[in-house]
């Protein structure tokens, strides 16, 4: 601990999970704002179709699908994934659970620089000749699987090798997440008194472990065919283009709830720390939790309604999708409880995780429209997707992370966050988030289709287009209300007032660690008496009370 | 009523309107109860000087039936909406009604390529007649459409009757609909297809009996 | 040592392997995914046997005794370590390393015919599963041997002694790389 590690290994090679999970989300952040440039290029092609973007030049239909493809890999693979998984997991779990460090520190600098390759390998492919890949984030083949049909040559190789890498960092990462919570887990932290987010990380990562495979066989399965000239997804050579789909969402529906538990986990972490109330169920929402990961193996075909597959293989999966709206009803409801009779302060953190839970609604509820094989052949491929996934992954993302980066923030940086820029910026994003996304459902009724170039070459969008405009202007409001959280979190980070150890006063262990906590996290490795919750119990006289807190001396005696 | 879908003009469209309405009013009312209860806690629990949070873990059943008793209903419904749902799959996509009128749509980049079986209503023989993007078919008749694909994916779109069916290469997709009034509406592709995908677009022409039989002596005119 | 290795775990068993185990149950899914795919879409079309009638049976009924054997010395490695015979334990994991290498070159000279007779990754369906399947078979194989290397090479330096549970860990790997070939085997070959 007191040992010299030099700047290398202290900042670049280090095997400390908090330098770790910050070296995650710089890296998010950084592709962020890619993601962010994406979105303000495809929006402003969209309103004003083949007219010069500020800043940039005009957009060619081709340049266009590139764009879509990488705004929806980089959000999902490359932002959603190492903030709310790799940031908060590695930061979170040894500090939550009572641990000097992850299980496999060595294994973890490696996940790590892994992800970084894959980033590399995904920046490279913009400057490719051909481009980067544009056959969309889902990449069906055969589009995918020849160069001829997309004229992307190495752009989607890298592509694939981009995506291959980032699932091998993570599946390294999901090892060292499940090993480290079954195995270092401090004395008197049993799984049931384990914090609500530690349980959403190691399900999630449970999840990505047991889904990533098919769709890792199915990637090779696709590079092969791109450069080795087999045929899985030729129909001139045989294959079946269908696979890639079934292999894809069997990977790509529980990869949602891969990002949205995390995002769920903030909220119902910031919730009763300012609430001063417990969380309303916990056990019930521990058992949602895994019975929603259960179900999510068997829903995935809900993308594939029209694609080709038999009829009669819909209703089963519509049965199956529109039920597991039950176990996130009840972790909803349970979020809801917590606020009656509670004493909520609504600093910035909470309001993020309020704003996460009430966009995170709409977005859910949108989600049984979809689920129902009947609509979904009207609205299959339209905005009003485009806008349903936006408000659940967005939520999670975005207003879920915020909650998070700003409830941590003291004990990651040892400083506070400045509340009022807090508050600007949550009210900035909570109003131009749902005025850019609200609209979309209604272009999406109308009919417009996903991963269009311009709007105005339909007749039957034409009269959508001041919308569409609309939009627009939002969603460049939207951007640029991210700049007082930019500011915030830089100025903080050196400026802002010094954080005591526990600044808002809540149970969980990372909270008896300094601010920020040194490597090896405690001074002594603490002792657990009780479940992460007790806010307001009748046991203390305080209104909190820390999971580590002997209350009779004859309790301390016995450690 | 509320007009935010194009104007449907195919029998089984009205089915799926009503469905996505019933869905509609269900998911609004859940909409409003969950989103009013949260503003409503808010408001009367915030913070004041003085008062103190209740100590509720909603462990026992008695406080978790508070969400559990929701949960049920939410079952229910959900099985409402599978129910009504599996109804509407089974007449659009379960199975079709007979039909002498087979024709042929073949995707390829960027292009619908309707093929119309002439005369003697067979597909495949020399009195076939090619078209490009356009697609005429008569109102009131059960239509059936033969979707292949050339080179990738593509999907077969008719906003105005609700009918939306991915064409996937080496496979033979059937699908239906019956149009029931005359006019001109489009038939844009709605899957992601190269880069010409943004503008992939088609007219389906609907008739009236009379102009779909004169259309048809148009086109073959050697024949009675 | 440094403060965060801590031995003490809350289960009682090693951190390796339960990472090892979660490992190996990921790993099932990618084949699993790859030989689901192969039955789905094998039942979908014909031609198959066919094909398959062109694959070399003898040689791989031979690869598969050699890495049946060699999952033979994995196992005596591991008792070597148990029983404290450092050299015993050299012995057996330079001859599971040669074993894989035999097998890997009895695949590759496999290949080689296949190809020599035009049976190419692009002459049709079943040859894209061959060569996916074996393929990446034949990489998983490539990796054990590599893994144990590196464990030889700690034990001809003395590194291995505070870790010589690796051994064991490198063990489950290997013996999980011969079961998927148990089941890649008779798909290929036998049908
Ligand atoms: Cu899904
Ligand atoms: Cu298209």
């Amino acid at each position: 601990m007191s040992e010299k590690l030099g700047f290398w290994r202290t900042y670049l090679f280090s095997t400390d999970h908090k330098t770790i999970a910050k070296q995650y989300f710089t890296l998010g952040l950084l592709w962020a704002i890619v993601g962010g440039l994406t979105a303000y290029l495809m929006r402003w092609q969209l309103a004003f179709p083949d007219t010069e973007v500020p800043g940039w030049g005009f957009i060619a239909p081709d340049f266009y699908n590139m764009l879509v493809t990488m705004h929806g890999t980089i959000l999902v693979f490359f932002v959603a994934m190492p903030i709310l998984l790799a940031t908060f997991g590695n930061f979170l779990i040894p500090l939550m659970i009572g641990a000097r460090d992850m299980a496999f520190p060595r294994l973890n600098m490696l996940s790590f620089w892994v992800f970084a390759l894959a980033s590399l390998v995904l920046l490279i492919s913009f400057f490719v000749p051909g481009g980067a890949a544009s056959a969309g984030w889902t990449g069906y083949p055969p589009l995918s699987a020849k160069a001829d049909y997309t004229g992307v040559g190495w752009g989607i190789n890298l592509w694939i090798l981009a995506l291959a890498l980032e699932f091998i960092s993570f599946l390294m990462g999901g090892i060292n997440f499940l090993t480290t919570t079954i195995n270092l887990r401090a004395p008197g932290m049993t799984f049931f008194r384990l914090p609500l987010i530690i349980w959403m990380q190691i399900t999630a990562a449970v999840l990505f472990m047991l889904s990533v495979g098919p769709l890792i066989a199915g990637a090779v399965m696709l590079l092969m065919d791109r450069t080795l000239g087999t045929t899985f997804y030729l129909p001139e050579g045989g294959g079946e283009p269908l696979l890639w789909q079934h292999l894809f969402w069997f990977f790509g529906h529980p990869e949602v709830y891969v990002i949205l538990l995390p995002g769920l986990g903030m909220v119902l972490e910031t919730m009763p720390a300012f609430s001063r109330k417990p969380i309303f169920g916990y056990r019930p929402i521990i058992y949602s939790t895994i019975a929603a990961g259960i179900l999510s193996f068997i829903v995935w075909a809900h993308h594939q309604f029209i694609s080709g597959m038999d009829p009669r293989l819909a209703m089963p999966f519509s049965i199956t999708t529109i039920i597991i709206s039950v176990p996130f009803a009840l972790i909803v409801f349970a979020m809801i409880a917590t606020l009656w009779r509670a004493s909520i302060h609504f600093s910035t953190p909470m309001l993020f995780a309020l704003g996460t839970l009430s966009v995170f609604i709409l977005g859910g509820l949108t989600g049984i429209f979809n689920g129902s094989a009947p609509i979904d052949i009207y609205i299959h491929d339209t905005y009003f997707v485009v806008a349903h996934f936006h408000y659940t992954l967005f939520s999670a993302t975005f207003f879920a992370g915020f909650a998070g980066i700003t409830y941590w923030f003291p004990k990651m940086f040892g400083r506070m966050m400045n509340e009022t820029l807090g508050k600007i910026h949550f009210w900035l994003t909570f109003i131009f988030f749902n005025a850019t996304f609200i609209p979309m459902h209604f272009v999406g009724l109308g009919g417009m289709m996903r991963r269009i170039a311009n709007p105005m070459e339909y007749e039957f969008l034409k009269s959508l287009q001041p919308v569409n405009e609309f939009i627009t202007v939002c969603a460049i409001l939207l951007l640029i209300s991210q700049i007082p959280f930019v500011v915030n979190f830089l100025w903080s980070m050196i400026r802002g007032s010094v954080a005591e150890r526990n600044p808002w006063q809540a149970n969980t262990l990372e909270w008896s660690a300094p601010s920020p906590p040194p490597h090896g996290n405690f001074e002594t490795i603490p002792v657990v008496y009780r479940s992460p919750y007790e806010y307001s119990s009748p046991e203390a006289t305080e209104d909190w009370l820390p999971q580590d807190r002997p209350l009779t001396p004859s309790a301390a005696a016995r450690q | 009523m509320l007009n935010w879908f194009p104007e449907n003009i195919s029998t089984f469209g009205g089915e799926i309107d009503s469905l996505f309405y019933l869905i509609l009013y269900i998911t609004g009312a859940w909409f409003i109860a969950t989103e009013g209860l949260i503003v409503f806690f808010l408001i009367r629990f915030r913070r004041r000087q003085g008062s103190k949070a209740a100590y509720l873990p909603g462990e026992t059943l008695r406080q978790a039936s508070w969400i559990l008793v929701p949960c049920v209903v939410v079952l229910v419904l959900d099985l409402w909406i599978d129910f009504r749902g599996a109804a509407v799959w089974a007449k659009v996509k379960g199975g079709m009604p007979p039909s002498d009128l087979r024709i042929q749509v073949t995707a390829k980049q960027f292009n619908w390529e309707i093929v119309y079986p002439g005369p003697d209503g067979k597909l495949g023989t020399a009195d076939d007649l090619l078209m490009e993007n356009e697609l005429h078919v008569p109102a009131g008749k059960v239509v059936h459409v033969v979707l292949k694909s050339k080179d990738v994916i593509h999907s077969f779109f008719l906003p105005n009757l609700r009918l939306k069916q991915d064409i996937v290469p080496g496979r033979e997709i059937e699908a239906w609909f019956e149009a029931t009034k005359p006019g001109k509406y489009e038939i844009p592709c709605a899957e992601l297809c190269g880069f010409g995908h943004s503008g992939m677009n088609g007219w389906l022409h609907v008739h009236t009996a009379d102009d779909y039989a004169k259309w048809v002596r148009e086109q073959w005119p050697s024949e009675k | 040592m440094n403060s965060t290795a801590e031995t003490i775990t809350a289960t009682g068993i090693p951190s390796g392997k339960i990472g090892v185990w979660w490992f190996l149950a990921s790993e099932i899914t990618v084949f699993g995914g790859f030989i689901a795919s192969y039955i789905v879409v094998r039942l979908g079309s014909s031609g198959w046997s066919e094909a398959a009638a062109h694959l070399n049976f003898s040689l791989a009924l031979v690869n598969t005794f050699v890495l049946l054997t060699s999952s033979l010395t994995m196992v005596l490695a591991f008792a070597a370590v148990e029983g404290g015979n450092r050299k015993r334990l050299r012995t057996y994991l330079w001859l599971t390393i040669l074993l894989g290498l035999t097998f890997l070159a009895i695949k590759a000279f496999e290949y080689g015919g296949e190809i020599a007779a035009g049976f190419t990754p692009g002459a049709g369906i079943f040859w894209s599963f061959y060569y996916g399947m074996t393929g990446l078979h034949a990489l998983h194989v490539l990796g054990g041997v590599v893994v144990n290397l590196i464990l030889l090479f700690a034990t001809l330096r003395g590194l291995l002694k505070p870790n010589e549970h690796r051994v064991e860990l490198a063990g489950l790997y290997w013996h999980f790389v011969d079961i998927v070939w148990i089941f890649l085997f008779p798909l290929l070959y036998l049908t």
